[in-house]
């Protein structure tokens, strides 16, 4: 089973994410959101292993849990 | 509101079990004649079994409920004798088309090859198929079916369960040494046991109307995400046979269940969908689904069948399905049992098969209904983007869940004995053989399932070696002739290939050559004896 890679595997991470940015520059929260949905199907097919996955969401999640300390 | 008169009414008779001055002992008694009750009735009876089937009712009728019935489940009723008037009177379907809007995003065909008996599906109000199971039931001499038979009182005894029955004439007690609770979603048994039936309710409501109309569409599933006629709400439009149309609309968690079933509110809605207002209300009812189950399903001599043991969603058609098919896997182990040829431990087995199965069902039916009504705001986005992409990358459309239409599981069970052999094919361990067209040894054609009826077989290719030992042993090109050689492709079959099919024709092992040693043992160990 292969592991979620959670090091930076991008040559020029810079331009990576300023593409994200880009993406939504000028989009409504709303049309923002809907775009990334679409972006998460995509990507999450593009890994098709329900393992690196599942590691993903619990990646995310625990970010979501520091970047909201005010959560109780 | 039903419109529905009743179609089929029978009459409550005294039976001399009544007038006993002690109560009457019986094997088995069944409780509930609804198609999961009926189907396991009849099967035991098929199996030398006398059984007493009780329902609290003297009438079938009211309302189509479940319509769809699979190809395993046509399989199985027609090892029961009544596939064939099922099939008559039924709509043959197999095509799947989902759209978004007024856009076809993709069809889907649910058997695309041949050679098989029985279609992937067909449609039938389910008063029909009772009906024809209570034909079949009658025919029995071992099948004592009592209507207006209400089971108000249970109580476990050593090796077997009293019942307290009450009738037009007063009450009764019975014996029976096996209960098999088929008595429906809101089973009055499990009440009886106090058991609990967890499981996760959906907010959303839906209404089910069936429409009788001329119509020209074809005899297809039609699934609607957002259609024109319903905007932000799924719709559902089924063939059933009489010119009747099953049409199920979402209509969001805060509908009021009482207020839409009124025609004012019904039949403005159905014209919208058709676009004409040349048909009438059949029947209505609106629902919220539910998707739950009970722990277990033996408790002592007490087994639970069907809805009884666990409730699914109705996208996917898993419901009267799955309870045939717990009915059928139920049946032939009880029949083992009560003759002495298999130990009591094998009913564990029942509940081990089929709790995987209903876990399974229960699974799909509730993805199903979280695509097809999301709770927040972020699953309808997800829901909403997964059908976006579907119409330009194939990956989605593989994401988009209008139901996944029911299949029979594949067991994982100890009665299996694990594959030694490598295999390729469609036949899997512990799954229902696939069928195949065959000759029989006097050139008339017959169907493998067919011809391997409810009892354990091997199925053996020769080789050139002897035959091997069972209780029964068919040779293909011997017995069975592959005259069109899907038994070899469906099969993986080579000149030895043995395989060791249950009696209700799931696989239970399989080998290349077979040693006479290890078929007897596999034999005892499908039959839950320790070898």
């Amino acid at each position: 089973m292969t592991a979620l890679v959670s090091e930076s595997r991008f040559p020029d991470p810079d331009r990576a994410y300023r593409a994200l940015i880009d993406a939504h520059r000028g989009l409504s929260d709303q049309d923002s959101a809907a775009l990334n949905s679409s972006l998460v199907l995509i990507l999450a097919n593009h890994i098709g292993d329900q393992g690196v996955l599942e590691e993903a969401i619990a990646l995310a999640k625990q970010s979501l849990e520091r970047s909201s300390p005010d959560r109780s | 509101m039903s419109t529905r008169r009743t179609l089929y009414q029978f009459g409550y008779r005294r039976c001399p079990d009544q007038d006993r001055p002690s109560p009457a002992r019986h094997p088995v008694v069944v409780v509930g004649a609804g198609p999961v009750g009926l189907c396991a009735a009849i099967d035991l009876a098929q199996r030398g079994v006398p059984v007493v089937l009780l329902d609290d009712a003297d009438r079938i009728g009211e309302g189509s409920r479940g319509i769809c019935y699979a190809k395993r489940t046509l399989e199985i009723l027609d090892r029961l004798g009544v596939a064939q008037p099922c099939l008559e009177k039924g709509v043959t379907w197999k095509i799947g088309k989902v759209f978004q809007g007024n856009d076809l995003l993709y069809a889907f065909d649910l058997l695309p090859e041949g050679g098989h008996k029985m279609p992937a599906f067909i449609n039938l109000q389910q008063y029909y198929l009772e009906h024809a199971l209570v034909a079949r039931a009658a025919e029995m001499p071992n099948l004592d079916l009592r209507w207006r038979n209400k089971v108000v009182g249970l109580s476990h005894r050593n090796e077997g369960v009293t019942l307290t029955v009450d009738t037009p004439d007063g009450p009764y007690d019975l014996e029976a040494e096996w209960v098999v609770a088929a008595d429906g979603a809101r089973s009055p048994l499990r009440g009886m046991l106090n058991l609990s039936f967890q499981g996760e309710v959906f907010e959303d409501r839906f209404l089910i109307a069936d429409v009788k109309m001329k119509g020209d569409f074809p005899p297809e599933r039609w699934f609607w995400f957002d259609p024109p006629f319903h905007e932000g709400h799924s719709a559902l439009l089924h063939k059933q046979p009489d010119d009747v149309w099953r049409i199920d609309l979402q209509l969001g968690p805060h509908a009021d269940a009482e207020a839409e079933q009124k025609p004012e509110r019904v039949l403005p809605r159905l014209r919208q969908m058709l676009g004409h207002d040349s048909f009438s209300l059949e029947w209505v009812s609106v629902y919220r689904f539910q998707c739950r189950r009970l722990e277990r399903f033996v408790h002592g001599r007490v087994m639970f069948a069907g809805d009884a043991a666990h409730q699914v969603s109705p996208f996917g058609a898993r419901g009267a399905n799955s309870g045939i098919q717990d009915a059928e896997n139920l049946a032939w182990k009880l029949a083992l049992v009560i003759k002495g040829a298999a130990p009591e431990s094998l009913i564990d087995t029942y509940d081990l098969e089929r709790s995987a199965a209903a876990d399974e069902n229960i699974g799909h039916s509730t993805r199903s209904t979280d695509f097809i009504a999301p709770r927040t705001a972020q699953e309808l986005r997800f829901r909403n983007a997964a059908l976006a992409l579907a119409r330009h990358a194939s990956f989605a459309k593989r994401m988009v869940n209008s139901g996944r239409l029911s299949m029979p599981s594949t067991y994982e069970t100890p009665l299996s004995t694990p594959d030694r052999d490598t295999w390729s094919g469609s036949l899997r361990l512990g799954a229902p053989l696939p069928d195949a067209p065959m000759r029989a040894q006097d050139g008339r054609p017959v169907w493998l399932l067919e011809a391997l009826g409810g009892e354990e077989t091997i199925l053996h290719v020769p080789n050139g070696d002897s035959r091997p030992e069972g209780s029964r042993v068919l040779v293909i090109g011997e017995d069975l002739m592959d005259e069109h050689g899907h038994f070899a492709e469906r099969f993986d079959a080579t000149p030895g290939s043995t395989y060791l099919v249950r009696p209700d024709q799931h696989l239970a092992a399989r080998w290349r050559q077979a040693a006479p040693d290890l078929v007897k043992r596999a034999s005892l160990r499908l039959r839950g004896v320790d070898a």
